[in-house]
Parts: C-alpha cells; sequence; structure tokens
C-alpha cells in the first residue's frame, strides 16, 4: 500500500524507486513458477489472459484466464512483493477452462499465468498491466 | 467482519451436457498481510485460502487464494451439468471457518 | 499533513498544476450507456442550467469517466460487490433492535415502497427546519423511535449498508434535491464551499470538478465529482464508502484540515453537490475506482 508521501517519490524518480524491489522479486517469481512446473520446460501460447491494459485502481483489477484443455492453472504477479496470485484445479466437472477473478496489483508489471495441460506440459502467457498511482489518495 | 455471506449466480437453465458459467461472491476482508497499522505492526494476514465447487459430488474447481486476492473475493468458472443435481460450495478460512453454500440446479 | 517539509509541498503541488494543465484525455465517453442486466437503463446526463450549473454545459454522471472494466462491474448486479453491502442493508432493515422492540420494517414497511425516492431527495430538510442527510435520519429512528442504544457511526459498515439499501430503492429515479424555501439558506452555504480554496494547494471543489472535469489530475481523471452514484464501491477501498467519506478524502487532497463526516459543513456541501446532478438517474449503488 503506498502512501501519498511514497507515491511521491515513485513519481519523481520511478527508475531508481523501483529498481531495488524488482531485483529482489525476480527470485520470488522463479521459484513460484518453479514450485508450479517442478522445473520442466514452460512453452508460450495457448493461454489467454484479458485485464485492463491501464488498471482504473491496482486493489481491484478484473482478470480472465482461458487455457483450453488446462487441467490446471496458476497466476502470478511478478511485480507483487508475493508473485503467487491463485491456483485454479479444474476437476472432472469443470467446463471449458476458464476462470475470472479480481486481484491486486502494487505496480504496473506483468501478469503471467502458467497452464498445465492434460499431457502434462506447461505453457503460459504474461500480459502487462500498467497500474496508475492516482492523484486522490491513490 | 461482519457475517459471511456467500452469493452465487447460475443460469436460469441448461440442457443436459452443456458447460455453464457460475458466478461466486462472497464478503471477505481478505487481509492480505503485507499491510501495516498505523503503529508499523504487520496486521496479520487473513484471508480466504481455498474454494471448492462441486456437482453432483464431482469435483469442478479447486482454488488455492493467496493475499492478492481482492476483497470481496469473486470467482467465476464453468461446469459441466451432465444432469439436475446440487451445486456445493466451499470457502475455507485461515481462521479455521469454513463457509458452505448448496444450490440444486435442473437440466432441461 | 503539518510536518511536511516544504520542498515535498512544492514539489506535490507543481505536479497537480501540471496535471492540471495537461492535455485531456477524450473524457467523459458520452457514448458509453448505463444499462443494469441489460434491462434497466439510467441517465447519465442530464441538462444543465443556468441556476445551480451556470458553468457546465451538460451534467455528466461519473460513470461516464471510467473505463471499460470498471463500468462493466456496474452494468451486472451480481458482479457489482456493492451489492453485498445492499444484501447486508436489506437484512437489518427487518432486524428488530431497540427497546421499543421494531425493525425498519415494523413501521416503513416494504421498503421498495415507503423508501422509493428518499435518495433522490436527499439530503433534506426536517420538520425542525434543519437540513439532514440520509444518514441522519436513520439515526433519528435508531435512537428516537427503536430506542436503540446507540446511533451507527456515520461511515460504519452498518450505516453504509442501510444506506446502500435505501438508495437502491431510488435505482433510475431522477435526482431531484430541493433548494429553495427552507433550504435556500443551506444551498447557498454548500456553494460558498464549493468555490472556496482549501488547504495548502489552494485548490477548490471546482477547481478540479468544475474547471477541470474530463482532464487528468496525474493519473487520475477529473469527473465533475457528481454524487449521484453514491454509495459507491471504490475499488481501491474495497468497500462501499459514504459521500462524506469521499469529501473527506477531497478536502484532506487539498493538505487541509477536512469537516467531518456528518458536520453541518458536510451536509450542507451535500445538498449543493447533489443538486448540481438533479436530472440525473439515481444509481443505487455504483462502482468507482
Amino acid at each position: 500500500m503506498f502512501t501519498r508521501r511514497d507515491t511521491l517519490a515513485i513519481g519523481v524518480g520511478a527508475a531508481a524507486a523501483s529498481a531495488l524491489p524488482f531485483a529482489a522479486f525476480a527470485a520470488t517469481v522463479d521459484e513460484a513458477i518453479a514450485a508450479f512446473t517442478g522445473g520442466a520446460a514452460v512453452a508460450e501460447g495457448g493461454v489467454t489472459i484479458t485485464a485492463p491494459e491501464i488498471a482504473e485502481n491496482g486493489n481491484t483489477v478484473p482478470v480472465t484466464i482461458e487455457a483450453p484443455g488446462a487441467a490446471e492453472i496458476t497466476l502470478l504477479a511478478t511485480g507483487n512483493p508475493a508473485a503467487e496470485v491463485a491456483v485454479f484445479k479444474f476437476g472432472p466437472g469443470a467446463g471449458n477452462a476458464m476462470v475470472a477473478t479480481r486481484i491486486r496489483l502494487g505496480r504496473t508489471q506483468d501478469i503471467m499465468a502458467i497452464a498445465k495441460m492434460a499431457d502434462g506440459s506447461f505453457t503460459s502467457a504474461r500480459v502487462e498491466v500498467k497500474v496508475t498511482i492516482g492523484g486522490c489518495g491513490g | 467482519m461482519t457475517d459471511v455471506r456467500p452469493r452465487i449466480r447460475l443460469p436460469r437453465s441448461a440442457a443436459a451436457g452443456d458447460s455453464i458459467v457460475v458466478k461466486t461472491l462472497i464478503n471477505h476482508d481478505m487481509e492480505s498481510g503485507q499491510r501495516r497499522n498505523s503503529a508499523g505492526e504487520i496486521i496479520p494476514r487473513q484471508i480466504v485460502n481455498r474454494f471448492t465447487c462441486e456437482y453432483a459430488g464431482v469435483m469442478v474447481i479447486d482454488m488455492t487464494l493467496h493475499g492478492a486476492i481482492s476483497a470481496n473475493p469473486y470467482i467465476e468458472f464453468e461446469a459441466v451439468v451432465p444432469a439436475s443435481g446440487d451445486f456445493v460450495f466451499t470457502w475455507y478460512d485461515d481462521n479455521g471457518e469454513v463457509y458452505t453454500s448448496t444450490e440444486s440446479f435442473t437440466v432441461a | 499533513m503539518q510536518h511536511l517539509r516544504a520542498g515535498r509541498t512544492l514539489a506535490l503541488a507543481t505536479a497537480c498544476v501540471a496535471a492540471l494543465t495537461g492535455v485531456a484525455l477524450a473524457d467523459p465517453d458520452l457514448t458509453a450507456e448505463l444499462v443494469i442486466d441489460g434491462e434497466l437503463h439510467l441517465v447519465t446526463r442530464a441538462p444543465s442550467d443556468d441556476v445551480i450549473t451556470p458553468n457546465l454545459p451538460e451534467r455528466y454522471s461519473g460513470f461516464l469517466f471510467r473505463d471499460p472494466a470498471t463500468r462493466d462491474m456496474q452494468m451486472d448486479d451480481f458482479e457489482n460487490p456493492a451489492m453485498l453491502a445492499v444484501e447486508e442493508g436489506e437484512g437489518l432493515w427487518s432486524t428488530v433492535e431497540g427497546t421499543a422492540g421494531q425493525s425498519c420494517q415494523d413501521c416503513h414497511g416494504d421498503a421498495a415502497d415507503s423508501m422509493a425516492g428518499v435518495r433522490a431527495s436527499m439530503p433534506h430538510v426536517n420538520g425542525d427546519g434543519v437540513l439532514w442527510s440520509m444518514e441522519n435520519y436513520v439515526n433519528n429512528c435508531r435512537t428516537t423511535r427503536m430506542g436503540a442504544a446507540e446511533p451507527w457511526g456515520w461511515n460504519s459498515a452498518p450505516m453504509r449498508a442501510m444506506t446502500s439499501y435505501i438508495s437502491m430503492q431510488s435505482r433510475g429515479m431522477p435526482v431531484n434535491v430541493a433548494i429553495d424555501g427552507a433550504a435556500a439558506p443551506y444551498w447557498e452555504q454548500g456553494r460558498e464551499m464549493y468555490y472556496t480554496r482549501f488547504g495548502q494547494l489552494e485548490l477548490s471543489c471546482a477547481n478540479c470538478h468544475e474547471d477541470s472535469a474530463g482532464q487528468m489530475i496525474r493519473a487520475d481523471h477529473l469527473s465533475q465529482g457528481q454524487i449521484s452514484g453514491f454509495p459507491t464501491y471504490r475499488l481501491k477501498d474495497q468497500r462501499v464508502v459514504s459521500i462524506h467519506n469521499r469529501f473527506v478524502g477531497c478536502v484532506r487532497d487539498t493538505r487541509a484540515e477536512t469537516f467531518a463526516m456528518g458536520s453541518p459543513e458536510f451536509i450542507a456541501l451535500e445538498l449543493y453537490v447533489a443538486s448540481r446532478g438533479n436530472g440525473l438517474s439515481v444509481e443505487g449503488v455504483s462502482v468507482r475506482p
């Protein structure tokens, strides 16, 4: 949660303010991916993320993920203090492998969805969501 | 926190074997464990950490939630309805409480 | 607030000025339509007039300033998370509390009948000639009629739930607050406040919401500051917020000491701001960032 003073600091020196935490988060993202895939290769494609290009507020960002044929999907916010957002396991009663929910994003970042397919392979998609720090109490 | 009240929306009707859209909403603060109070202390995490939906005893979706899910979690997904039956929705709170909701569904 | 160093204040002031004078985006989106569940069409544009809003070309709901994802959330009564508060309010309506052993329903019956139009006419001068917001009327019932031990806090969860439920009973009705007669001096007081610059940033309501509506303040879209959508589910707060709660946020952002929620000043300001939206639909409970 940003205070107004933090907000100002970021606005003034965005590069400086974001460089440090990003380095710290990278390991977390890699760990989260490895925890889900067990280190297996992750392809790209076959997963569709629908999210606003610019979120009106980072505290409630609507996202939809579709991955036809997926058995499981993990959703990661690569720029959050903790990257893991949710894991969805589809059971035998599931219809199309789609989910929609609302998530918290601490700043502009890529969100990433990795699908575990029925054959055990992994595929993924990433999309950038810009999170604006508002002028009005944001 | 006020009383937790799940909300469920199912389509009015469906044919046997259809894949239907299921929408759920539950009031919950989803305290992430990332925030600090005015004294600078971390506010302990208290979230709904798991959500499941079964239809006619068959698992539809089993979701693990982390602190980055917004307050009042909204979850939408699709379920196949081979015949009429009951949906059972279950939310698991960090504090040990379990909230359940059952909805009957009739296929045409 | 008092301990801010001058340098930071100046930097923020500069940022605000830059934003206010910056290039406007295509706001509001006049093609956006507000239709609930594909059935109920709400009015989001209303004609201006020379008495209340001589400086506005037209009155626009805040809905028109939001992005499609936020608008969609409001247009589906299931996806609108404010409905959680409405449901809570519905439960409170029939809950017996206090020494009189009565609920709201015992006197007022079905809210769909008795409360229709209430939001549209709030704030309203009471029988003693004092301007009251909906919250005042609710608490008056609780303490004098129901014999409840405590009035609800202005921004408390049950008050936000009750005002959400009552507001929903006016959804689709045009805002139509009285500004003449006994209301006239309150309305004048509210107008005076609207054009008064507050805080270290020396900003009035009008600076942002009249002079600069449609422009950006840093990364935020400035709307006309209409309150026809309140109570609103604010995505930032992840809960329903009251009109006065938003007033506090605005005044605080000018770096001023704010008036209190429920203060006579904010009730007068609420009347004036509500009147600027006369003709817009009451949205019941909206969704805003």
